[in-house]
């Protein structure tokens, strides 16, 4: 009798041991793969997703978004993806259509379930409205692909995640929307505290090393008057540089600002010539290691350039 | 679809106005002006939303269409929503019109073209469905003497030359395969470098082309002209893998991710192929078709510095010599080995390549096999965003004559005024098997027009 109890309790825990295994792996089979493009994405797929996705960025938050090299090591990660991220908007046309081609992953294919174009979800800006040629630079036809640095966006792009997460693991969408409606309340709180550190500042001019600011700046009412860059991807020329320190001085613009990845001679040359304050700002997470958020993003560029704009008065 | 979007679209910006009159009856006060505030950006997200679908028709190739279309379905009865009983009254311009995406499109794409049968959409809807259409220029000249014993394989560059045109179409074929296609047009012929469908919903993670491809074999023979760091190509594939053409045949090809360690990458390519590349195999009857075989290994040692290894074997057959034909096999076996370094944070800066290749061929011929070797080793280096400069020192065995050996060296200065043209400098040194050296100055000029897709790394 002892014996039986025993052994029918051995089996329970054996039983609920199993099951509970088999439970935890079911779990864990689950987890949505998502894998993005860039860092920004990820951290914005992070706060949706939160423990029920697995997330990773193929580019560095310190890296040009437009020159990544397709490394067979991001192909690995890829052939394992449950859902591609990508900016869109032909940012990543150097070198992610390949590594989806060689990936041997039918559910990310370009219009598959898996393939995700987070600029549909976004205001874009500076879309051309003429003929586009290489004249130009190497702009981008369908728009400015740097459209994250506005909260704004920010909230339609987790919107837009949230939903197809929940397309795609449909026993989750309420924990998904949960999570969605904790970080617009998070994102509300924090967009007071910015909106009022940047409120002194409406209307003031900079200049950006590349066109990557402008979503931040038509949100937080700043003017950009100029680029570094002479055209969209070429690098800074005399002329074009004579000329913008030329404009500077009549507009009295004492900010520029560059991306981490880029050559700090010409802006610092600038810098000295129109007094303007030279400022290595962040166009994505993960540009500086402390910088491991959505909101640490904009709570790091923010104090940079409001107190860049406070010491230049 | 996309006329219902707009007028969705349309409907949301005329309600905008009448929100606000509500708003300025005499009891407005500032938790009413939250609420409309509230509720005016709620409108401006959701004409944003309708801008990104809108965006997302118009541009998405027609395989991707009807799998995007079941996410529309969650907003649209809002949309509706708005519109009913809504009585338009004079349209104020919001801050962003929401049809700066179509205007773009049509003014872009010529408004009085109209293409029929595609049931209403616009011609510029007819053209997102066009493959990306690119053309690269190729211009060579060189000078200095450069006269090449007769058995020799390596011939001098004509003094100007519009070397080669490639033309490439490529484009997404449904949602299960894309198609690529580069046509090389020479100063006199045409030929097709690589038309091939490739496969990328296979089960399984298998990845397969059919059509005319490059071949796996090793590196260089898989880079087209415009993306080798050198005007030439190295003289073990002059030599050994059929030259500027190199391993280039109709057939079918597999490649698959193998399982390895954490962070190793392991690919395995098979190939089977008519038989006809170039001076390398030959085919006189449907059973002489060649075989390709690559593996190839790849490991990140820093974030910034990778190594790449590749073995390949190919095997086909060649009908001997002109004094004396037959059917005999051709083996090759090659060895490959990329080093790469590339600092994230400078990335665009500065960045080094190594590369070598070796390669053993095993050519049955009367009246003796001839087994030769025939190396390259090359370094390049990335001295500022618009510069790059390289060396490469070169030495092969010819494989009909496998005790002839020829070597060189070369070093090359490349400029880059934009990512879309490149203009090439470089200084080759041969000293032929006969004891003959060439001393040559050759200069390229590479050009390239539309969307040229991205190569594999």
């Amino acid at each position: 009798m002892v014996i039986q109890s025993t052994s029918s309790f051995l089996w329970k825990i054996a039983a609920a041991v199993v099951s509970l295994a088999l439970f935890a792996g079911a779990a864990e089979a689950k987890k949505l793969n998502v894998i993005t493009a860039t860092t920004d994405m990820a951290a914005l797929a992070a706060e949706v997703g939160g423990d029920h996705i697995s997330v990773e960025s193929l580019a560095k938050g310190y890296q040009d978004p437009h020159f990544v090299e397709p490394k067979p090591s991001f192909l690995l990660k890829l052939r394992q993806a449950d859902l591609l991220i990508t900016v869109g908007l032909q940012l990543e046309i150097g070198w992610l259509p390949p590594l989806i081609t060689q990936s041997g992953n039918a559910r990310i294919q370009v219009g598959a379930q898996g393939y995700l174009d987070a600029s549909q979800f976004a205001e874009i800006l500076d879309i051309p409205t003429g003929p586009v040629t290489r004249a130009m630079g190497d702009v981008h036809p369908l728009g400015n692909p740097h459209y994250w640095l506005d909260p704004d966006n920010g909230r339609r792009i987790a919107r837009g995640f949230a939903q197809k997460f929940g397309e795609l693991d449909p026993t989750d969408v309420a924990y998904f929307q949960q999570r969605l409606q904790d970080f617009d309340k998070r994102l509300s709180a924090a967009e007071q505290k910015w909106d009022a550190a940047m409120a002194p500042f409406k209307g003031r001019k900079l200049v950006t090393y590349h066109n990557s600011f402008p979503n931040f700046a038509k949100h937080y009412h700043l003017n950009v008057i100029g680029y570094v860059e002479p055209r969209p991807g070429i690098p800074p020329t005399p002329s074009h540089t004579i000329e913008l320190i030329g404009l500077m001085k009549r507009e009295a613009c004492k900010l520029v600002l560059v991306e981490p990845y880029f050559d700090l001679k010409t802006p610092k040359s600038i810098g000295s010539a129109t007094g303007a304050q030279v400022v290595v700002y962040l166009p994505s997470v993960g540009g500086e290691k402390q910088v491991t958020n959505y909101f640490e993003l904009f709570d790091y560029d923010i104090n940079l350039i409001t107190k860049a704009f406070q010491s230049a008065q | 679809m996309k006329k219902t979007i707009l007028a969705a679209g349309a409907m949301l910006v005329f309600s905008i106005p009448i929100s606000a009159q509500q708003a300025s009856s005499p009891d407005a006060n500032a938790q009413n002006t939250a609420a409309l505030e509230q509720k005016i950006r709620d409108l401006e997200d959701r004409v944003i939303a309708l801008e990104g679908k809108l965006r997302t028709i118009e541009s998405q190739q027609s395989a991707a269409t009807p799998a995007q279309t079941p996410e529309t379905k969650g907003q649209t009865p809002p949309a509706a929503e708005a519109q009913a009983g809504t009585q338009p009254t004079a349209p104020t311009v919001p801050a962003q019109p929401p049809s700066t995406a179509t205007q773009a499109g049509i003014a872009g794409n010529g408004g009085a073209e109209q293409v029929p049968g595609l049931g209403g959409a616009s011609a510029s809807a007819a053209k997102a469905l066009n493959p990306d259409i690119s053309v690269i220029g190729d211009f060579i000249g060189s000078a200095g003497g450069n006269t090449p014993p007769p058995l020799a394989t390596l011939q001098p560059f004509p003094s100007l030359a519009m070397h080669e045109s490639e033309i490439g179409l490529q484009a997404i074929i449904d949602p299960y395969a894309r198609g690529d296609f580069f046509i090389s047009f020479g100063e006199e012929g045409v030929e097709l470098e690589e038309g091939y469908i490739t496969f990328t919903a296979l089960p399984a993670g298998f990845v397969a082309k059919v059509g005319k491809m490059r071949s796996a074999f090793g590196k260089v023979n898989l880079m087209h002209n415009h993306v080798l760091p050198w005007v030439d190509r190295p003289l073990m594939t002059t030599n050994l893998v059929g030259g500027e053409d190199g391993i280039d045949d109709a057939g079918l090809s597999i490649q698959r991710i193998l399982p390895a360690p954490k962070g190793i990458f392991l690919e395995a390519t098979g190939q089977l192929f008519r038989g006809d590349s170039s001076d390398v195999f030959q085919a006189q009857q449907h059973s002489d078709v060649s075989t390709v075989a690559h593996l190839r290994g790849y490991r990140d040692i820093t974030e910034s510095t990778n190594l790449d290894l590749g073995f390949s074997y190919a095997r086909g057959h060649n009908n001997g010599t002109a004094a004396q034909p037959g059917n005999f096999i051709t083996q090759l076996y090659g060895i490959d080995a990329t080093l790469r370094w590339k600092p994230l944070r400078r990335s665009i800066y500065h960045s080094f390549v190594g590369r070598s290749e070796l390669v053993w061929s095993q050519r049955e011929q009367f009246p003796s096999e001839q087994k030769a070797f025939g190396f390259y080793t090359s370094g390049d280096y990335q001295l500022g965003r618009r510069w790059f400069t390289g060396v490469r020192y070169d030495w092969s065995d010819r494989s009909r004559y496998a005790n002839l050996t020829d070597k060189g060296v070369a070093a090359t200065l490349t400029y880059w005024p934009s990512e879309f043209s490149q203009i090439r400098g470089q200084y080759r040194f041969t000293h032929y098997a006969e004891n003959r050296d060439a001393n040559e100055l050759l200069m390229q000029l590479i050009f390239s027009l539309g969307a040229h897709g991205a190569h594999p790394f």
